[in-house]
């Protein structure tokens, strides 16, 4: 899959300073619990995202399993803190440390799978995580959910859709923030060239399995944390967030969004979340209409939301010169 | 010595695409392996830079067996290659390719790259500037700053050099870098291996453009049909009734 050169570093930064400046000023622009509800979704898929966008569109590795690392880092925390009583930020980041650990202990065998291989393997993985956590009830609760108790940082407890939307904003942005400085390190070159050609990446001294792995990682202790975060936030889970669906939903974001962009993941993120919540009013056309966006989006932008604006947007001050 | 190969055969179903090759490339100097199509040369040259693994045989460089290791272990060692079907990292521009190739020698720490500590910054700029100098020796310089997708084939064969030259290599294989090219732009590539053997790379040309071999060649190896024809001085070679006989074809009686 060719895909568009990555913008240079100064292009990004301004990329990460509108997202602080968006990040700062939407709550003007929200009148409700309710929306910051939605927010703070966006949030959480736009983390979980970002990480995988660096496996998709900068290592070019497909995981079509991710939500159940988003699964296995909510639950991991949950029932340190429900079953076992731990602290809860404690829960939260042994949880994201053991899913990092399950990833590259996971992805050793798998990320030397190629293409068609490697989705279904990771299709696989994702199954596996989803019918666990539905059936080890003693646990999880099973189907109907388990009960989350809520976060709470050096004594105080983090409670109320304001609080929790200011965290998860500064979360975001220090992940695009760290995202960016990755991609535009060696090793994010690294990643980018073996998506540009694994055997060049070999040629000049990269390790291809020992590079997939650390963006498959990467990106999996991502998905954790968003997962952990969005446990302890809504104080119930259920196994429908590590579902083969909501894989594919974070998939196609990134893809919507545009891949090879941290702006875009979070772009593709935002409209992917906040649309179904709009298109309600449309009642039982709501999915005829996403798929519709989606097709038309694929249709006109094959290289997604933000790269494709962006070129434009470039063209456009060209024109002007 | 440089390299050696010992017996190495390579097989492919029951295709013998490569048998029984031994030979040794002394450092320093500008090697040729030709032969006609489908002698043999790419899968010597993939075996070579460990991305085939040998049915039979063995490899050394610098006294050091290679055998068996995975192809980054072959470029840690000191061989660079370009490839005879381009292989340019299309998703970044034309100087970041280059700076990719610096890997070896700028990895920088996570941490450093995490948190964009100014040691990173300052290796940025280093390996920037390194990768600007490679440009300008393969005559690239105004293509520094270009999508690589939109630069020209003559471009992007020079591009690969570069690339591989940015890794430091001792040795350098080239598969055919004048393939698809015009005669200014093959004389700009008889050039560039001539500055490359000045400055102590010990050049593999893979080739078909026979006026290139002789020129810049001190020692050619000829294939056929998988094993080793001839080897010697450009001038005996192309005296050896054998290789005369391969390359203007008595197959057909």
């Amino acid at each position: 899959m060719a895909s568009p050169a990555a913008a240079p570093p100064s292009a990004s930064r301004k990329g990460l300073a509108a997202l602080a400046v968006a990040v700062a000023l939407l709550p003007l622009a929200l009148p409700n619990n309710y929306t910051y509800d939605v927010a703070i979704l966006v949030g959480l898929n736009a983390i979980v995202c970002v990480g995988l966008n660096l496996l998709i569109g900068y290592a070019g590795q497909i995981s079509l399993g991710h939500a159940g690392f988003f699964g296995l880092g909510a639950y991991g925390s949950a029932i340190l803190a429900a079953r076992y009583g731990w602290p809860s930020l404690a829960a939260l980041c042994a949880s994201i440390g053991a899913v990092a650990l399950l990833a590259w202990a996971i992805g050793r065998p798998i990320l030397r799978l190629k293409g068609h291989a490697l989705a279904m393997a990771t299709l696989g993985l994702g199954i596996i995580v989803s019918v666990v956590l539905a059936t080890e009830d003693r646990y999880t609760g099973g189907p109907d959910g388990m009960s989350v108790p809520p976060l709470s940082i050096a004594g105080y407890a983090v409670t109320g859709e304001h609080t929790w939307y200011w965290i998860v904003g500064a979360l975001l942005v220090a992940t695009v923030w760290l995202a960016q400085n990755l991609i535009d390190s060696p090793r994010g070159r690294a990643w980018r060239a073996l998506h540009g050609s694994e055997v060049a990446a070999g040629a000049i001294g990269i390790d291809p399995a020992r590079h997939k792995l650390s963006a498959f990682v990467f990106s999996a202790a991502l998905a954790a944390a968003a997962g952990a975060l969005a446990a302890h936030y809504s104080g119930f889970i259920t196994p429908a967030k590590a579902s083969f669906m909501h894989s594919i939903e974070l998939v196609t974001m990134v893809v919507f969004g545009g891949m090879a962009s941290s702006l875009g993941a979070v772009v593709g993120a935002a409209v992917l979340t906040t649309l179904p919540q709009l298109l309600t009013v449309f009642k039982e056309y709501e999915m005829v209409l996403l798929g519709a966006v989606l097709m038309l989006t694929m249709i006109f932008m094959p290289q997604g939301l933000v790269p494709t604006l962006e070129k434009a947007l470039a063209a456009a001050r060209g024109k002007s010169r | 010595m440089l390299l050696r190969a010992e017996n190495l055969a390579r097989r492919f179903g029951g295709v013998l695409a490569v048998q029984d090759m031994s030979f040794e490339l002394e450092p320093g100097t500008v090697h040729s392996i030709i032969g006609p199509n489908g002698a043999g040369k790419t899968t010597l040259l993939n075996l070579l830079t460990g991305i085939y693994l040998p049915s039979a045989g063995r490899i050394f460089f610098e006294e050091r067996e290679l055998t068996g290791q995975p192809p980054h272990r072959y470029a840690a060692a000191g061989i660079g290659r370009t490839f005879q079907n381009l292989q340019i990292f299309f998703n970044m521009s034309a100087l970041e390719n280059i700076m990719a190739g610096r890997w070896m020698h700028e990895r920088g720490g996570l941490a450093a790259a995490l948190l964009h500590l100014p040691q990173l910054t300052r290796a940025e700029r280093r390996c920037r500037a390194e990768a600007q100098a490679l440009l300008e020796l393969v005559g690239l310089a105004r293509w520094a700053d270009a999508a690589s997708d939109a630069m020209p084939y003559g471009a992007l064969k020079r591009l690969e050099i570069a690339r591989a030259l940015a890794a430091e290599p001792k040795m350098l294989l080239l598969d055919e870098p004048a393939a698809g090219l015009n005669p200014t732009e093959t004389r700009e590539i008889e050039r560039l291996i001539r500055a490359l053997a000045a400055r102590g790379i010990t050049v593999v040309l893979v080739e078909h453009n026979m006026k290139l071999v002789m020129g810049v060649s001190e020692h050619v190896i000829v294939l056929d049909d998988g094993r080793k024809l001839a080897e010697g001085d450009p001038r005996s070679v192309s005296a050896d009734p054998r290789v005369i006989e391969a390359y203007l074809g008595a197959g057909e009686n």
